[in-house]
């Protein structure tokens, strides 16, 4: 198996520990001279540049949330001057507030780079065509594939989302070798395949499935490749740290996450404190080289824990389990990610229906639905159904604005919705994976 | 107080969300408060159901609905009546062709029939339809 960068990816465990301290020493400077937003958390948090020693020193600095990221919209984050910006990307925030995510030269390449060693190192090489079924646009997941593909030197199909028959087409006409998508649209397109008579391990040449955007599991993975011979390869990565970034290798056995681009520590969500490799905690990540929008142990939210064992192929990057689960409410919906909050706020523009409201997300054939349960206010009824269906419609238009999902809408009597003392719980999943 | 006041006859309307038996649940209270319904229909809207009544008692049995916890509000309606033989309908019509009908819904009270219609302007409706021959039934009728 090839390996796209062998100076990096087989670094010694040592070596790597002292590369990693070197870039965080530099990264932490930088932040501290360029940004009067990092400079003051260090600052209020008793810690300057000289005070990081060890890789332990990360520890003193302080953590981000997604709430900084939310206050610091736009620009307030960006660590760069437009002229050094080449792109925006945007991310749903929490409260309907995008995070904007901006980019250097150097960070599309890092981020490149960092899918082209992770693509190459389960088999993908220059002989590949690889169709990127992520959305193009705003979200990352379907450009950044679609540039780590060329600088793999693959040949990359930019199909996006939707037109399932197209993509069985491009599939079977051009060769396509690998497909990027979220697990469930890949099975759905089996199932499609499949209703067309196309059988994909035998009419195509489809065999590896770059996948992620949503929770999976290794049953679904199973079931992939019995259906259709498509091996998938589980991929992590997050608009905040730049896009898609880290994938298994061949082992599949883990997601590496590139020592020399990305710090990963795993605490107790609770406390904040450090847990060993092997427990379970919320994963922390400060980013090494990103030079506009860096992260400094910035507070995923996402449940999993770091395998320490070395990966057979020969790799001493950190590698993570498969993630188990979110410390807060976060779900996502056909690879989007949906904060509750997000939906309370946008139902708040409505004066016609309550604050309660219920969030059911079910998969029907492979694909996520959501609909959006709301409490209509007795004033605000009216015994004329064009109105009643206009104000549904209304509501479900904006909820699609602020969520880039669909949702569908359904007014119920006020006072049928649970209620709760405390942390209210107004999702109810449904989805199997 | 207009003179054809008296035609205005309220209806109750009932939202109803997309439950089994929400049906049987108004109809329950309505048993329990003994009103006695005279009139009836189900509006489908997307997801939900609009239930309209025409009961007997109608500012009780809102209170009772509205107790039990359902979204009731009281919409005027007319009601026409018709002859109970074929055609009777159509001779109506004849008389309804420039009055907007929101919508409507018909019951059998021998020895006529009986058509309730919801128009977009009551006033005008009523005195439209006066005009035109109608004979329209009067709230006591009703209440």
């Amino acid at each position: 198996m090839d390996v796209w960068n062998p100076h990096i990816e087989k670094l010694p465990k040592a070596q790597l520990d002292a590369l990693q301290l070197k870039l965080l020493k530099i990264q932490t400077r930088r932040m501290w001279e360029f940004s009067p937003f990092y400079r003051e958390r260090m600052r209020t948090a008793g810690v300057a540049p000289d005070d990081i020693r060890t890789l332990k020193d990360v520890r003193k600095l302080p953590f981000m949330t997604k709430k900084d990221l939310r206050d610091g919209y736009p620009n307030k984050l960006m660590m760069r001057d437009r002229g050094d910006l080449l792109r925006y990307h945007a991310s749903s925030g929490t409260t309907g507030k995008a995070t904007i995510v901006g980019y250097t030269k150097n960070d599309l390449e890092n981020w490149s780079e960092s899918l082209a060693r992770a693509m190459t190192s389960f088999g993908l090489g220059k002989n590949d065509v690889i169709q990127v079924a992520n959305t193009y646009g705003l979200f990352s997941g379907g450009l950044g594939f679609h540039y780590a593909t060329e600088k793999m030197g693959a040949t990359v199909i930019p199909a996006s989302t939707g037109n399932t028959d197209r993509q069985l087409e491009l599939i079977c006409d051009l060769g396509v070798t690998a497909m990027a998508a979220t697990p469930s649209y890949l099975m759905y397109l089996g199932e499609v395949a499949e209703k067309k008579g196309i059988d994909i391990h035998k009419d195509t040449k489809l065999r590896y499935g770059l996948l992620g955007g949503e929770p999976w599991s290794d049953r679904m993975r199973d079931r992939i490749y019995e259906k259709m011979g498509v091996r998938g390869f589980n991929c992590f990565g997050a608009s905040e740290l730049s896009g898609p970034l880290f994938m298994e290798c061949a082992e599949q056995d883990g997601i590496h996450f590139w020592g020399d681009l990305a710090y990963l520590e795993i605490v107790d969500p609770e406390t904040g404190e450090p847990l060993e490799p092997g427990q379970k905690g919320e994963m922390v990540v400060t980013m090494l080289q990103k030079e506009a929008f860096p992260m400094m142990r910035y507070r995923m939210g996402d449940i999993t824990s770091i395998m320490e064992e070395p990966c057979p192929c020969g790799r001493a990057h950190p590698r993570i389990t498969r993630i188990q689960g979110r410390v807060d409410d976060m779900i996502i919906i056909r690879g989007i990610n949906v904060f509750p909050s997000q939906v309370e706020h946008s139902l708040m523009q409505h004066s016609e229906v309550g604050n309660e409201f219920q969030l059911v997300v079910d998969r029907k054939g492979h694909l996520d639905t959501m609909l959006v349960r709301a409490e209509l206010k007795p004033e605000a009824f009216t015994d004329n159904i064009i109105e009643l269906n206009a104000l549904r419609e209304r509501i479900s238009n904006r909820l699609k604005n602020v969520l880039n999902v669909s949702a569908n809408v359904e007014l119920v009597q006020p006072g049928t919705l649970p209620r709760f003392e405390g942390k209210a719980k107004r999702v109810v999943d449904r989805r199997e994976y | 107080m207009s003179e054809n006041d008296k035609y205005r006859i309220k209806q109750l309307s009932i939202f109803s969300e997309n439950r089994p038996n929400r049906l049987g649940a108004v109809a329950k209270v309505l048993k329990e408060g003994k009103i006695n319904i005279l009139g009836f229909s189900i509006a489908e809207g997307a997801g939900y159901g609009v239930i309209r009544v025409l009961v007997d008692r109608p500012d009780i049995a809102r209170d009772l609905l509205i107790k039990d916890g359902f979204v009731v509000k009281f919409t005027e309606v007319l009601a026409i009546q018709m002859q109970d033989t074929p055609g009777g309908l159509f001779d109506l019509t004849d008389q309804m062709k420039d009055i907007n009908i929101e919508y409507g819904y018909g019951y059998r009270n021998p020895p006529y029939a009986v058509l309730i219609v919801r128009v977009e302007e009551i006033e005008q409706g009523i005195s439209s339809l006066l005009a035109g021959g109608l004979r329209l039934l009067d709230n006591v009728t009703f209440h």
